[in-house]
This record gives C-alpha cells, structure tokens and sequence, in this order.
C-alpha cells in the first residue's frame, strides 16, 4: 500500500518540476510502460489477500488517474505554451499594402446609356439599334427634309462620298425609319449611339452620343409626350420635384415640335438641377410628323405618337458634374479612372440607378 | 433676328413690359437667345473739339492734342489719326470706357512716354461705319454748342437676339414677329396706312424674265427714282440700324436694310445709268463670271439665276448685286428691284459658291410673294423723302401667278394630337391673327393661308399654330404606364452589355473613343479591309473610318504613357468599319494592357504583361458572356498587327464558326514606329458579331445538376512530344479517351533543355479521373491510364516520358 503512495507522492514532485516533453514522455514509461511502476501494481492485484484486494484496486486506480492526468496537463501545457512562443515569433506587420488588385471601369457615357435604358425598360420601351454609316435618304429625306431644305444645314455632316449619298449619321433618327420600315406599329422604342456632326470646339465634338425615343400607336398625343418625358427626367436626375419646360421649336420630322428646358440654379459654385430660375436646354422632341409616317408606309389617319431625341453626353455631365465635353473621348487614364463606374454598378430599378 | 422692343411698337401696341415681352417670344416659339444691353455706358463718349496739336516728342506720327470736353480741365490726349488738327470737333472716349467696336477699356496710358487722358475716337472704333483712315469728324455748325454732351442719344432699348427657326421667314421681319405676339394676346397689330406711289411716269428701263426650265425668279418689280441725291441717313435711321447691330452705310442701302428687317422684304437698288439696255433675268451659262458687291469675282456655273443686261450679269438675284451696277454717293437714278426668287434656286447656287448674305438667308427661307409692290412703295417713298427725286410707276412683271393655298381644317384634329381643347372660337380668332382668311364649315375651317407662310401646307400645321400660339404649358401630363410587354434587350444587345462589363472587371478602363482615326495608324491595323475615307474631315488626323480600334486605342495608350503613368490597361467596345455602305460594320472589344504586373511589389514578383494576361481575359470574358471553354479551338493565325509567335485566335467551336477573337502580343515593328516607351504591351478583339448567341439560357443550365461523390483519382503523366506539338491537342487527346470518367486535365509543367531531346518538349499533365457510377477499382485505373498513353502517342507522336 505504502509503495503506491510512495510511487504517487515520488512522482507528483518529479511532475511540479520543471521538465520537457521528452522526460514527460520518460517518466509516462517509468510509470505506465509494460514494466512500469504501475503496469507492474496492476499485475500484482491478484497477490494481494482476499480482504484488502479491493481497496487496493480501488487506490490504485484513483493513483493511476491522477498520474495520468498530471501528465497529460504538462504536455497541455507545454504544447500550449511552444505554440505560444511559435506565435509569438509569427508575428508580421498587416500595415504592410495587400496583393494588388485591379478592376477597370464603365465609362461614364456607357453607364448613363444603361441608366437610360434601364429608365425607359420600365414604361414599356425596347432598345433598337441602327448603323453609324447611313444613306442620305434614311438620315434625312425620310425624314421630311428634302435636299436643298434649310434645315439640312443645322447638321453639318460627314460625307463619305462626293455625292452626298453616304454620310455618318447626324442624329439617331434613321433609327426611327430603319425601325418602323422593318415591322408593324405599335412601336415604343429607344435607339442610342453615337452621331456625328462635323463641327469641334469647346463645346462640341465631332462625334457624341444621342438617344432617340419613339412611340407610335393610335391615340398617343402630348400629353402623353410630357408625361414620358416629365417621368424620365425625374427618374434620371434622381429629384422628386423637377422643373420642365416646353416651349414650341422646329425639327422638320416632327409637327408640332418643342425643345424641353429644365429649370436649374448654381449653388456654391455648383449647378443643382430642378430648382433655380434658370433654363437649361436638353432635348428636342414633338409629334411625328405625318410625312414621316407616309414615307414608312404608317396610315398617319390610324396612327401618330411622339419622337424624342437627346443627347447622352450633355445629360452624363449634367448628372454627374462633367465640366468639359472634350475629355469624354480624350482617354486620360485618370479622367477614365475617376468619372467611369465601377462594373458592378449595373444601374437596376429595384437598387436604384446610382449608389 | 436682332429686334428692340421699341422697334417691335413701331407695329405693336402693347402697355407690357419688356420682361413680360422676353417671356412671350420664347413660349410663342421664337427663341430669345440673348438680350444686350448696346448703350451701356456709351453715355461716356462725349462730343470734343481739338484746341491745340502738338507733334508728340518721341514719334513722328503721333500728335499731342488739347481737348476741350466741356469741363474744367484741358484734356491731354494723344492720337495718331492724321485728320487731327486745332479746331476739330470729334468725340472723345474717357478712361474707364469701353470701345464698341474691340470691346477695350481704356485706362489713362503712357505713349511714348506722354501721359495720354482717354482717346479721340473713329467712326470705325464706334461701329458707326466702316471708316477708320481717321478720327471722326462732327460739323461744327451742328455741335459747336453741344461740346461736353453726349454723342450717343439715350436709346437705351435692349438689343434682343432671337433664334428663328427656319420654317419661319416671316419671323425675319419686325412685322412678322409682333403679328405673333399679337396673336398670343400681347398687345394690337398696328395698321401701317402705308401709302401708295403716285405717279405719272413709267418705268422706262425694260425688264423681261427669260421663260425657261428652273427659271429661279417668278416675279421681277422695279420702279425708277430719278434725280436724288444719295446722302448720309437722318439720325433716326442711323438709330434704328445702330439699335439692332448693323452700321449705317448711306440713305440708300440704309433705306433698303431698314425695309428688308422691318417687313422681310429684301430689296436692291441699281444705278440705273450703269444699266445697259434693260434688265433679263435668265440662267447663267457657265464661264460667266462678275465681280460681286463683296468685291469677289465669281465664275458661275450653268443654271444660276442672275439679273442681266446686254453687257453682262449685274449679279447673282437675291444673293448679292455686283459692282458694276452699284449705287454710289454720287448715283442719280436709282432702280429699285424688288422681286421674288425660288428658294430651292437660291440655296443651290449659294451653296456652290459659298456666299451667305441677308437677302440670301431670306429668299431661300421664303418671302412673301404678296411683299412686292409695299416694299417697293415703303423704300421709294422713304428714299423720295431722304434723298429727294422722281418716283416712277411701279412695273411688275411675272411669269407665274402666285397660287393661293387652301387648307380644310378639321377642328377636332387639335385635341387628337395635344390632348387638350380650346373652343373654336379661339382657333378662329387665332388663326386670323395670324392672318389666315376663315370661313366656317360644320366642324370644319376653310382656312386660307397667309402668303407670307410657305411653312404651312396640311392640317398638323395649323394644330401646330394653334396649340404654339396657346402655350405648350397647357398640354396636360399624362403619366406613362409602368408595363412592359416586349423584353427591352435583344439577346446580342444583353451580350454586347456582358461582355462590356466582364472586360471592365477584369481590370481594363473603358473608354470611348472616334469612330474615325488617323490614316498612319490605321494603316498599321486595317489588315485585308480597304481604306474608308471621309469626304470632308475635321482634320488630316481624322480623316478615315476605323477598321480595328487599336489605332486609337494605341495612340491614347502611348499619350498615357507619355504622362508618365505606366501599367495600363484600356478597353473599348464600339464600331469598326469594313466598308462604306450603310451595315458594314462590326461590333468588337478591343482592350489593350502595357508594362508589368505587381511592378515594385514587396510581395510578389514583377513581370512583363504576356499573352496568357490577355488571353485569360479573353477567355474568362467569353466565359461570363456564356459560352462553354471547354469547346474553344485556339491556333496561331493572327493579321499581321500581331507578334507572329506569341499571339493566337480563337474559335467558339472547332470546325467552320467564324473568328470569335485574338489576342496576344502587339507586333514589335509596330511598337517601334508609334514609338511607345513601355516594357510590354498585348492586346485582343473580340469580334461581336461573329458570336453565335449561346444556345443554352442561363435558365436551361441552372436545371441540371450533376455531380459524382465517387472517390476520385489523379494521374500524372508526362509526355515527350515534338516542339511543334500543342497543348491543345494533347488535352484534347486525353480528353477524348472517355468524357464520362475524365473530369478534368491540367497542364502543370512544360519543359524543354536537358534530359529532353533537341526540338522536343516535356508536358506533364494531371488527369482526375471519377465515375459517377461507382468507385473505380485498381484494374479500372489502370485501364484508362494505359489508354491515355496509347491514345496520346497514337494521336500527337508523344512518347510518355518514364
């Protein structure tokens, strides 16, 4: 009996000390090996008389678990402390700049076209689309205005041939011809892309962008203009008030015909649209004019609706603060880099146009 | 069209103010552009007279002058004109005014080292007239007394610019625009009781319009003024031109001028001496040249409608007259034509010969055939009175008779078209405002249009009279319907928009650039497409259409670089040209990415951007935008603006499918003769047009799930192939052993040097081989592996390496 204290009390000492994994591991064999101090207890069991045999047992194994707790506890600890110490020298400097990441850009022009879209997609309206390169029927005779006609010399045009006949187009309209050639009215349509003017200054460039919006169907008259146009301002500029204005102008595919001011003001240096008592001029637009639909072969006695067109760029740099027509196409890198949109940023309904 | 309001009373009688006024045009569709303010601080110019010149010490031509400016003080000033001299009366601009003409304010200046007090002033400098060889000179009978007083009378009527849309000539008359403000309520049409000629002379000079095909002029009326004396205009005159911008010339072409802004009747006058028996209005032949009132000489093509006589053309008709029949200060008889020109004629002979001129801008906008003979009593009568003379009769002579139009107007059309109605007792009473004839008819208005509209023809023009003249404020809104029954993309629209933002995250920058090019970087890239030229360009460097995007794409890049930045990558997705008819052209994406990747990183290693970058790009994009990678056929065919080695083109599909994109390696001769100034620079284009559109929906794809969770095996290999030997086909070879078991092939070695013969390489490859049957066994395995190296072998000559 004597023996397995002494064993215990032996060992419990030697365990408080001090001692590494390797005589940890020693003294579990001294102990639990095959001939080990109390391996060889358990094998004496069977000598021990009758009477005392139980409490033997019972002492013995109540000693067995301590030890073999006491053991397992230091080489927790030790381990837990080597882990420590591994940290401890781990330690890095996470101030230091990640691994690189690059996303590119939507440019700013590309984002308003799907906000547009994306605008126009919830009254009904479906996105066409038509050639840069046009015949001088599709861009201007279809469209009411014959050679010779003043009104030709409001676009300056491109020409790729010398008669005249092959030009860039001046304004997103063919799209209206092209469209309503090709099927049946009803038609609600957006057409945007690029156009072309051959004049270049501060204030206009050689190319820009339109988008041209048609509804022909067999009762639509301003009031529905007005609505259409009123709504997508608003959604546009994302304001709840906006002033609009139409004052009556002249396109020669379009009668009656108006141009649409918003009401604007400067503040703090800066321009604010929707309030203010200044006009700002941003799209044309009327009622189709019945020539028109004669030339597309649309019963202007069945049906009449509305036209719009407006110019992508002058509403981007409106939205967004762009002071300088020019560096739309410029591509500088940090003008691309600080006005363009991330392309995660898909202009939607449900989140909103912008973040 | 510059008006005043105080003009605008001349036909108008309204109590409203000029605000209200300002308001009205822009609502009734004549747009005020801006409104001036001409006579501010023209109260500063003073009338002065010269006490004394002195020749100025430090240069020859200039004079130091003592100005008497009705003050106290003797002004000092210095002046160079050569007509200043003791006792001059002229006008005197003080520091601190500003001079009309160059817009300059004067400051009290050092000239020559002679302090000089303000400037003695030309006619020139006041936009008085073009006279600028001197100062201006002021009879002293007049202005002896009114020495310190202003020049300027203090017309201080407001210089409105309004913008007239070409429909409406008639709006290039002061007339024209107060019938429709009167109209829209603003005040009463004046009427003028113009009066008429009376006289008992005939028109002697004989005037015939030659009847012949696209004869440009229908109607040709003159009268003759005998004996007057062409003089400087009264003061009103010179008034009311100098109120609205233009310079006072003489009596005579000020009468004229005035006519023609007043009621939009262009006029000329003749000397009627210099006329050589009678006039022929006719069509020029070509090689007929005359020198014109510009002081241009003209050569004139066959077909232009010119006013002759025997000796010659007189001038173009209603776009300039020409020298030899000009009127001068010293012309006596005067013939005064005032005549009507087809528009369609006058733009066309303009435009050939590039003149532009206010009788031009009008006649080719239409004049009001019906203007004739009160533009030729209201000038003659005028100039009778200023200049003095002899009025003869009026002869008028046309070779058509002016149709009157008629329009049957169906008064429920209005509300049909703007949604909202107006009585027709409105529609009546705006319409003859306007000045049509009405007669009423059950729901109909036979109206008779006003021959001063040629804009007018149908119906929708007089809903457009109407609702204009009533205001577009009192169209209603309808609200628009939040419905959608057509989807708004088309499928290659939705993949345009793809593959536009996939490209964009995968680091590239979008930008936008012309659709034309320069043709030196074109030539560069336009590959088999020919050249397509813009007739008339903006500039040499953009003087054709694009055949790929690089050409700009590249220009901008080396700009970028040039600013120093480096490591860039760009993309566009936009046109490029095949030819020049209306359809040939294709949509593409076009990035391109320079210098290295984690250059000066502390963690990674810096590398030059290769063909893999662009080709993950390409691939992963075509991945994004839905089209399976495992299909994909790459070989080594590029056009020729490509490294030859090191780029590669991309087909959807092995087989017939047309080129999907390349990519690679921007070709280094190429690199060298733009000169960019960077470590390396790759490129693709993904050719839009030429993806077939996905058959398979994101929808059909989601619907089947498959998956194995059978234990999986991988098996290396490595083979010996010949260097010419792709990947590609190696993949494709193991690939084709069994697509049920093979589930996936990586590429994780490529070797070539020692232990590997000459002009032979090393691939390993790593196959995962799966069931999704059941668990392969050892003798399944071994299998496969056995034909993998035999098909491999058999299919590319590889030997596996052992």
């Amino acid at each position: 009996m004597s023996d397995i204290k002494n064993i215990k009390n032996d060992y419990s000492t030697k365990l408080n000390k001090n001692l590494s994994l390797e005589e940890i591991n020693q003294i579990k064999t001294e102990l639990f090996g095959k001939n080990g101090l109390i391996s060889s207890q358990f094998k004496n069991i069977g000598s021990i008389p009758e009477i005392d045999r139980k409490k033997f047992a019972s002492d013995l194994n109540q000693i067995k678990n301590e030890l073999q707790n006491s053991i397992t506890n230091k080489i927790n600890e030790i381990e837990s402390k080597k882990i420590n110490e591994k940290l401890e020298k781990e330690k890095i400097d996470v101030t230091l700049p990640e691994r690189s990441f690059v996303r590119g850009k939507i440019h700013p022009v590309s984002q308003t076209i799907d906000e547009i879209s994306s605008i126009f997609s919830e009254i009904g309206f479906s996105v066409e689309e038509g050639p840069d390169i046009e015949n001088q029927y599709n861009n201007f005779t279809a469209l009411n205005t014959p050679d010779n006609h003043p009104a030709r010399d409001m676009h300056d045009t491109f020409y790729l041939d010398e008669n005249k006949e092959i030009l860039l187009r001046t304004h997103t309209s063919p799209v209206q011809i092209r469209t309503m050639l090709k099927d049946k009215p009803p038609f609600k349509i957006i057409a945007p892309g690029r156009t072309y003017r051959s004049d270049s200054d501060q204030t206009h460039a050689p190319m820009f962008h339109q988008v041209e919006g048609l509804h022909i169907d067999k009762d639509i008259n301003m009031g529905h203009l007005k609505g259409c146009l009123n709504y997508f301002i608003k959604e546009f500029f994302e304001v709840e008030k906006i002033k609009m204005r139409f004052r009556p102008s002249h396109f020669p595919f379009t009668e009656p015909s108006a141009e649409v001011d918003i009401g604007y003001e400067i503040k703090d240096g800066k321009l604010v649209i929707g309030e203010g008592d200044q006009w700002l001029e941003i799209l044309g637009c009327g009622m189709v004019h019945p020539n028109v639909l004669k030339n597309v072969k649309v019963d202007p006695s069945k049906y009449q609706g509305y036209a719009f067109g407006i110019g992508i760029d002058r509403l981007a740099m409106l939205k967004y603060g762009i002071n300088d027509l020019r560096a739309f196409f410029d591509c500088d890198y940090r003008w691309l880099n600080h006005f363009g949109f991330d392309p995660l940023d898909v202009p939607t309904n449900y989140r909103g146009l912008s973040r | 069209m510059k008006i005043t309001f105080d003009w605008l009373k001349d036909h108008l009688d309204t109590k409203l103010k000029e605000d209200k006024l300002l308001e009205q045009l822009t609502s009734v569709g004549l747009e005020v552009e801006s409104v001036e303010n001409l006579s501010a601080g023209l109260e500063l110019f003073k009338i002065a007279k010269i006490l004394k010149t002195e020749k100025h010490p430090n240069a020859d031509r200039l004079k130091v002058c003592d100005v008497d400016v009705g003050e106290k003080e003797i002004k000092k000033v210095v002046c160079g004109a050569p007509n200043a001299r003791e006792g001059l009366i002229t006008i005197y601009a003080p520091p601190g005014a500003v001079v009309p003409k160059s817009k300059v304010k004067l400051v009290i200046a050092k000239i020559r080292d002679v302090t000089s007090y303000g400037m003695l002033c030309s006619e020139s400098e006041l936009n008085l007239s073009d006279e600028s060889d001197g100062i201006t000179e002021l009879s002293s009978k007049k202005f002896e007394k009114s020495i310190g007083k202003s020049y300027f009378s203090e017309s201080s009527s407001n210089l409105i610019d309004l913008s007239i849309t070409p429909n409406r000539p008639d709006c290039l008359g002061v007339r024209g625009i107060a019938r429709d403000l009167v109209a829209s309520g603003f005040g009463k049409l004046k009427d003028l009781k113009e009066k008429k000629i009376k006289s008992k002379f005939k028109q002697t000079v004989k005037v015939k319009i030659n009847k012949e095909k696209n004869q440009g002029c229908s109607a040709f009326g003159s009268c003759l003024i005998t004996n007057v004396k062409n003089v400087e205009s009264p003061q009103w005159l010179k008034d009311k031109l100098v109120s609205i911008g233009e310079k006072p010339i003489s009596a005579i072409v000020d009468i004229t001028n005035y006519v023609m802004f007043d009621i939009n009747r262009p006029l000329h006058a003749y000397d009627a001496e210099k006329i050589e028996k009678g006039i022929i209005v006719r069509n020029s032949k070509s090689g007929e040249e005359f020198t014109a009132l510009d002081n241009k000489n003209y050569k004139l093509e066959d077909g232009m409608c010119v006013i002759s006589d025997s000796k010659g053309v007189l001038g173009l008709g209603g776009i300039i007259g020409g020298t030899r029949s000009g009127t001068e200060l010293d012309t006596k008889n005067i013939l005064l034509e005032s005549a009507y020109f087809e528009p369609r004629s006058i733009r066309s002979t303009s435009k050939k010969l590039n003149i532009d001129t206010d009788a031009k801008f009008r006649f080719e906008r239409g004049i009001d055939p019906l203007s004739i003979e009160d533009g030729l009593n209201k000038a003659s009568l005028l100039i009778k009175e200023i200049c003095g003379g002899e009025i003869s009769k009026i002869d008028i002579q046309t070779i058509e008779t002016n149709k009157i139009k008629n329009i049957k107007f169906d008064t429920d059309l209005f509300e049909k078209i703007t949604g909202f109605k107006i009585s027709t007792k409105e529609m009546i009473k705006i319409l003859e405002d306007l000045g049509f004839k009405i007669k009423k008819e059950k729901k109909y208005l036979k109206l008779t249009i006003p021959t001063w509209r040629p804009d007018i023809s149908q119906e929708i023009d007089i809903v457009e009279e109407l609702v204009r003249i009533t205001g577009y404020d009192k169209i209603e809104i309808i609200d628009p319907i939040k419905e959608r029954t057509k989807s708004t993309l088309t499928q290659t629209q939705k993949l345009f928009h793809f593959l536009q933002r996939a490209v964009a995250s995968k680091g590239y920058l979008e930008a936008i650039t012309w659709s034309f090019t320069d043709s030196n970087y074109n030539d560069h890239f336009k590959n088999k497409n020919k050249e397509i030229k813009i007739v008339n360009p903006i500039s040499s460097e953009l003087g054709v259409l694009r055949n790929s995007i690089f050409s700009n794409l590249i220009m901008y890049m080396n700009k970028n670089l040039d600013r120093g930045l480096k490591d860039l990558s760009i993309f566009e997705i936009g046109p490029i040209f095949t030819g020049s008819n209306p359809g040939e052209q294709n949509t593409v994406v076009c990035g391109l990415s320079a210098g290295k990747r984690s250059r000066l990183s502390w963690i990674e290693n810096e590398r030059n951007v290769d063909v893999f970058d662009v080709k993950r790009d390409v691939v992963q994009s075509l991945v994004e935008a839905g089209y399976n990678s495992d299909k994909f056929f790459i070989d080594s065919e590029t056009p020729n603006y490509y490294h030859p080695g090191k780029s590669g083109r991309l087909f959807l599909n092995r087989g017939k499918d047309q080129v999907a994109a390349y990519f690679g390696e921007i070709h280094p001769n190429i690199i060298k003769m733009i000169d960019i100034k960077t470590e390396s620079l790759v490129g693709f284009e993904i050719f839009l047009d030429n993806l077939k559109l996905p058959k398979k929906t994101l929808k059909d794809q989601k619907t089947k799930f498959e998956v194995s969770d059978y234990q999986k095996s991988e098996r290396d290999f490595a083979f010996i192939v010949d260097k010419e030997v792709k990947a590609q086909d190696l993949i494709k070879a193991v690939s084709s052993v069994d697509q049920k078991l093979i589930s996936n092939i990586k590429v994780f070695d490529v070797y070539e040097g020692e232990n590997i013969p000459e002009n032979q390489k090393s691939i390993a490859i790593s196959v995962t081989i799966q069931s999704s049957e059941k668990t392969l066994n050892d003798s399944d395995l071994e299998n496969i592996n056995n034909s993998i190296i035999k098909t491999v072998e058999y299919k590319t000559g590889a030997k596996i390496r052992s």
